[in-house]
Order: structure tokens, then sequence, then C-alpha cells
């Protein structure tokens, strides 16, 4: 089982790699609207991306509100 | 499609419905690409029918108020024909919005039924702003878990009862649904919309975009929104046609659900179609040259067949890829919430996709105007659907002015807000707070706006007003939000923001302190809702007697500052 922090590491990670941001460029604190530049459309596509690598199901009620890294690591969590 | 002029309510119209059409299937639920049911005309009133038979043992009458916060599925249009049934008012609300907003527009609606999801209840039910509205009587919650603690709420699977309820009939002008176009942190801004509004908008609509049995719309915009209350609810019902709903929105289920269910109609807002605009490009980006070429040339064919209508057949022939992503049996994609910029109208269309793109309000009963695609223009909103009246008011010299609009689709005005409402409505017509003029075809063309607010890609209203709440208490002398094309009139309606206009006291800067304090008090803002900078303006804000801003004059000397060299980044 993985701890709430390798949990936020792994979604800073996927983030990076998916949008393509610089390598150690995000913090859990992140608001990834702003960070990432991105707008609600491509924060859904993010939670699909997130589904896989965790083999979770992540409603979209879930993150509704959610706009930083570790609120949604949390929720993450949570489902693991 | 029934004939609604001998219809009185929404209620009457869809009992019609479900006898007219009894064996059309007029709901899919699909999750994650598998369908999950499909109900009938016929199953549809089996499931309504003992729920209203529940409420109205419950104590439910006509004119009570029962609001509905749920994501779009076949619950949330069965709980509303129940209460449609029992004569009562719905007050659809944004599932979107956090629960203390929600429970205050619960409070402000006077709602005295609630049906909603569990996941939303498991905040609702346990946010501490519950208190404000002891009102809510009766919870109804869909999809709880077994054995899970309802906090007081009831199961809505349980809540049906046998025997026959008793249809209450309600008259055109009773009200019908109270719709909240903003208002969360201001002043609630709840439009009365009465059964003859719905009913005389669904006749204009369908006139120009007709519903039919068979006709399979895709509902992606909450249905609390009045665009698809409209098209993914009253309007395809009234017709014998069926609506898609998807439990999961995101794209890769969405794409998929157009081939998957052959959709005939979607509404979009802007933000999701320049989203597919985006896919669909990156593909053709992709294409080998020799196949590029031949594509460019199909296009342009297709471009020049088209100009003065759509011929969706030869489109669907020479463009058969991409029609075929899209189900080879789209009609039109509905756009609207939000203004949407002519170059991707223009991109769809010349695919031979028509983009039904219009201009409307929930104040007026959802659309005003919508391109009829005889010729498509990209470049304006349309023109009036039939019975609206629209007319520019003090034209300038270009012919701008506000736009405003007499129809009997207009709301009966704003709940518990009279003078708000003497404001709005005056001598019968709207006024809109849209700047716009005609062209000579007819055409209605937006220039910005005159009101202090900003519509976003995705359809949000937001009006500074409200945003403002979230910087009480802030150590500063004043401050104020504003709709930086309040201040700067620039014409256009893309790329709209607000801006923070601060006072500061005497002797005090913008300290690293109070600049991170902004930062973050607008970080816990939903990100639509988020201000863009900050003015910081050194003379006393104009105040009323009873010590309120006085905004027009604000904006008029602000509006003096060069827009470029005063606002800071957050």
């Amino acid at each position: 089982m993985r701890t709430l922090e390798q949990t936020t590491q792994e979604i800073l990670e996927l983030a990076v790699k998916h949008f393509k941001a610089a390598p150690g460029s995000l913090k859990a604190e992140d608001d990834f609207y702003k960070k990432l530049g991105i707008d609600s459309l491509q924060a859904l596509d993010l939670l699909s991306r997130l589904e896989d690598h965790f083999h979770i199901e992540l409603p979209d009620y879930e993150v509704q509100g959610v706009s930083d890294f570790k609120t949604l690591a949390e929720r993450v969590q949570s489902r693991l | 499609m029934l004939d609604l002029s001998k219809y009185s309510s929404i209620g009457e119209a869809v009992r019609d419905a479900l006898e007219t059409w009894p064996r059309e299937v007029c709901l899919y639920e699909s999750d994650r690409g598998e369908e999950k049911q499909r109900i009938t005309y016929r199953e549809f009133k089996e499931r309504a029918l003992p729920l209203a038979k529940w409420l109205q043992d419950s104590g439910f009458r006509t004119g009570d108020r029962a609001s509905i916060i749920m994501t779009n599925q076949s619950k949330w249009l069965i709980s509303a024909y129940a209460i449609f049934y029992c004569g009562g008012t719905l007050v659809p609300l944004d599932y979107k919005l956090k629960p203390e907003e929600q429970w205050t527009l619960l409070k402000h609606s006077a709602a005295s039924v609630l049906i909603t999801e569990y996941p939303i209840w498991r905040q609702l039910g346990s946010s501490p702003v519950r208190v404000v509205a002891p009102e809510v009587k009766n919870v109804l919650v869909t999809e709880a878990p077994e054995n899970a603690d309802l906090a007081g709420a009831t199961a809505w699977e349980s809540a049906k009862r046998t025997g026959q309820p008793m249809f209450v009939p309600r008259e055109r002008e009773d009200l019908a649904c109270i719709v909240y176009s903003s208002g969360t942190g201001g002043t609630p801004k709840g439009c009365m919309m009465t059964h003859g509004n719905y009913l005389e908008q669904c006749v204009a609509l369908t006139s120009i975009y007709p519903f039919w049995p068979g006709v399979k719309y895709l509902s992606i915009l909450p249905t609390n929104h009045a665009i698809d209350f409209m098209v993914g609810f009253f309007g395809p019902f009234t017709c014998g046609a069926a609506v898609v709903h998807l439990r999961t929105l995101r794209p890769e289920f969405v794409r998929e659900a157009f081939p998957k269910y052959q959709i005939t109609y979607v509404s979009l807002v802007p933000l999701v179609l320049k989203n597919l605009q985006r896919g669909l490009q990156s593909r053709l980006d992709e294409l080998p040259p020799a196949k590029r070429r031949i594509f460019e040339r199909l296009r342009a064919i297709n471009k020049s067949l088209t100009k003065s209508r759509p011929i969706l057949p030869l489109s669907r022939l020479l463009l058969k890829q991409v029609h075929a992503a899209f189900g080879g049996k789209l009609q039109a994609i509905i756009v609207g919430g939000a203004f949407t910029e002519p170059q991707t109208l223009q991109f769809f269309y010349d695919l031979g996709i028509p983009v039904a793109n219009g201009y409307g309000l929930t104040e007026a009963g959802t659309a005003v105007t919508v391109n009829d695609l005889h010729p498509f223009r990209g470049d304006t909103v349309g023109k009036p659907l039939p019975g609206m009246e629209v007319r520019i008011l003090n034209p300038d010299a270009d012919g701008i002015g506000q736009v405003s609009v007499r129809s009997k689709t207009v709301m009966a005005g704003y709940l518990n807000e009279p003078e708000l409402t003497a404001q709005t409505i005056v001598d019968g017509w709207l006024m809109t707070g849209d700047m716009g003029r005609f062209d000579a075809a007819g055409h209605l063309q937006l220039f910005g706006r005159k009101k202090n607010m900003i519509v976003t890609e995705e359809g949000k209203n937001v009006y500074a007003e409200d945003v403002e709440q979230a910087f009480d208490g802030l150590a500063v002398k004043e401050y104020c939000v504003f709709a930086a094309n309040y201040i700067w009139p620039s014409r256009s309606m893309v790329g709209e923001q607000l801006v923070l206009v601060i006072h500061l006291d005497h002797g005090q800067t913008l300290t690293e302190a109070l600049r991170n304090e902004i930062a973050t008090r607008n970080n816990r803002l939903i990100n639509y809702k988020r201000v863009h900078g900050v003015l910081l303006y050194n003379e006393d804000f104009p105040l009323t007697a009873s010590l309120k801003i006085i905004r027009v004059a604000l904006a008029e000397r602000l509006g003096k500052l060069n827009r470029e060299q005063v606002i800071l980044p957050i």
C-alpha cells in the first residue's frame, strides 16, 4: 500500500509527463489549473491518466472544486 | 410534436407525451462506455408516479418548492416530472457549487424538498451551513450504499407509494422553476420562470431545430442550466425523442458516445467545442501529405457547395471519416452559454457539421437569437427566434447599443428582488446588459457588455460582486472587484477577466504579505471565479449616503487609467 506521500509524488510525475512540464517543477500545494495553464477538460483528462495508473475509478464528483495536487492525492489515496 | 399551444404547464405536456409515445425510448444512461439502462416513456411514467405519490403523502402541496442537485442522469428528469405532476415549483441548482453556496440558495428559494445524489449529500449533509435552511424538511438521496448514514435523509429508491397521485394542473402564468443565474456570493438572482415561459420557448426553438421520435440528444451541459433543461428534457420529451446521459463526462467517453448512440444533437459550451476542434485538428495534422491534400480538397468542395445552406448528406459523403467519428447522424451542435469565436464555428461548418450558435440568457428563457444556418454566419449570433422582439437601445454612431428583449419567454422577475426586477424589466422589455447591433440581414452581432460581469468559456456567469466576498476583511482601506471590460469597454466578449481594485490606507504599501494574502484568498475561489490582477487606486471610492460603493462612478474614474499599465499580476 502506497503512502500519501508516494501517491502525491506519483501524481506529480504523471502530471509532469502528461502536460510536458519541466521535471521537478510541480509541488503538492500547486494549483494545477494555474501552474499548468490547463482548463477543466484537460483536468478531466488527467483524471483518466490517474485511473489507469492507480487502477481505480475516480468519479467526476470526487474532484469537483479540487485544484491542488495535495487534495487530489488525498482523493486518490482514499480509493486505493 | 405535441401542439404546445393547447397546454398550460410543463407537467401537463409531459404527461401527454408519456401517453403518446409509450414504447419509444426516452432515456439512455451510460457509464464509462457501458450502457446501464434505457427507459421508455411508459417506464418513465411508472418510475415517476410512485415518487409523486410519496411527495404528496409527505405533505408536498401545490406551489411548494423542491430542489434538485444532481449530475445529469435519469433520476434528475424523473424527479423533475414528479415535482411538476404535484404542481410544485422546481429549483434546479448547480451540483458544482460548494455546499455552503447550495444551502444559501436552498434557503433563498424556500425549498421544502431536496433531491440529491449520495456523493453530493455526503458533503451537503455534513456541512455546518445546513442550519441556515431548516425549511428543507424532506431530503431524498439517490444511489446511497446500503446501511449508509443518510443524516436524516430518505433513500430516493424507497420514496415510492402505490396508488394514483393526484395530477395538479397549473396555469401558464404560474411559477414553474426558480433558476439561479448567479448570486452565490452577492444578491441571489433567482429567475422566476413560468410554465408559459417554457412552453413558448420550446415552440420557438423546435421551429428551427426540430426533434422527433428517434432523435437522440446527448446531454452534457448540467441539466440545471437553462439550455439543457430545455433541449435535454422538455424539448425532446414533447417530441417523443430520447436523451442520452453519460455518468462520466471525460473527453474519451464523450467522443465514444457519438458513434455509439448516433447522436442527433448535442449542446456544448465554447470550451468543449474548442477542445473538440483541437482534437480534430491534431488528427488532421497527422495525416500523411498526400492524404492531407485530398482531405483539404474535399473540405474546399464541401465549403463551396454548402455556402448558402447545410447539405448534410453531401457533407457526410465527402468527409466520411470526420462524420463517422460523430456517428453520422449529427444534425447540429448547439453551442451556447458563452460567446464563441467565429473561427471555431467556421472550422466545424467547413467540415459539414452545422454549429447552431445563438444568444440567450436565463432571464429571457434561454435562447433569444439563433443561427438558422441559411446561410451559416459565424460572425453573428443569428436572428431573433419566432416570438422574440429584440431592439437596440440608444445606439451609438456605429448602431451599437444595449440589447433589450420583449417576449412571452421573459421571466416574471427575480425572486424577492422587486427593485432589481424593476431595473431589469422596464416597460415589459428585458434589459440584457449586453451590447449589440443588427446587420443588414437582420442578424444580431454582439460587442461586449454593459454589466459588471464576465462569462467564461465554460458558460459560467460570474458577477464581480459575487467574488468580492472572498476578500472580506482584507487589511486595506477599501476594495472592489470589477470586470475589466466594465471599466474599459472593449467590444469583445472573449478573454474576459476580473480585477481587484484596492485603495490602501494612508502610508500603507503593497507588501509581500498582503500580496500573499490576496493570492491565498483568490486561490480559495473556484478557478473560473478568480481575479486576474490587482489595481492600486490612491483615491477614496465614491460612496452613497449609506456607504455603498457607487460602482458606475468608480468604474468611470478607473477607465481613465491605462489598462496595460495599472494591473499588477497576482
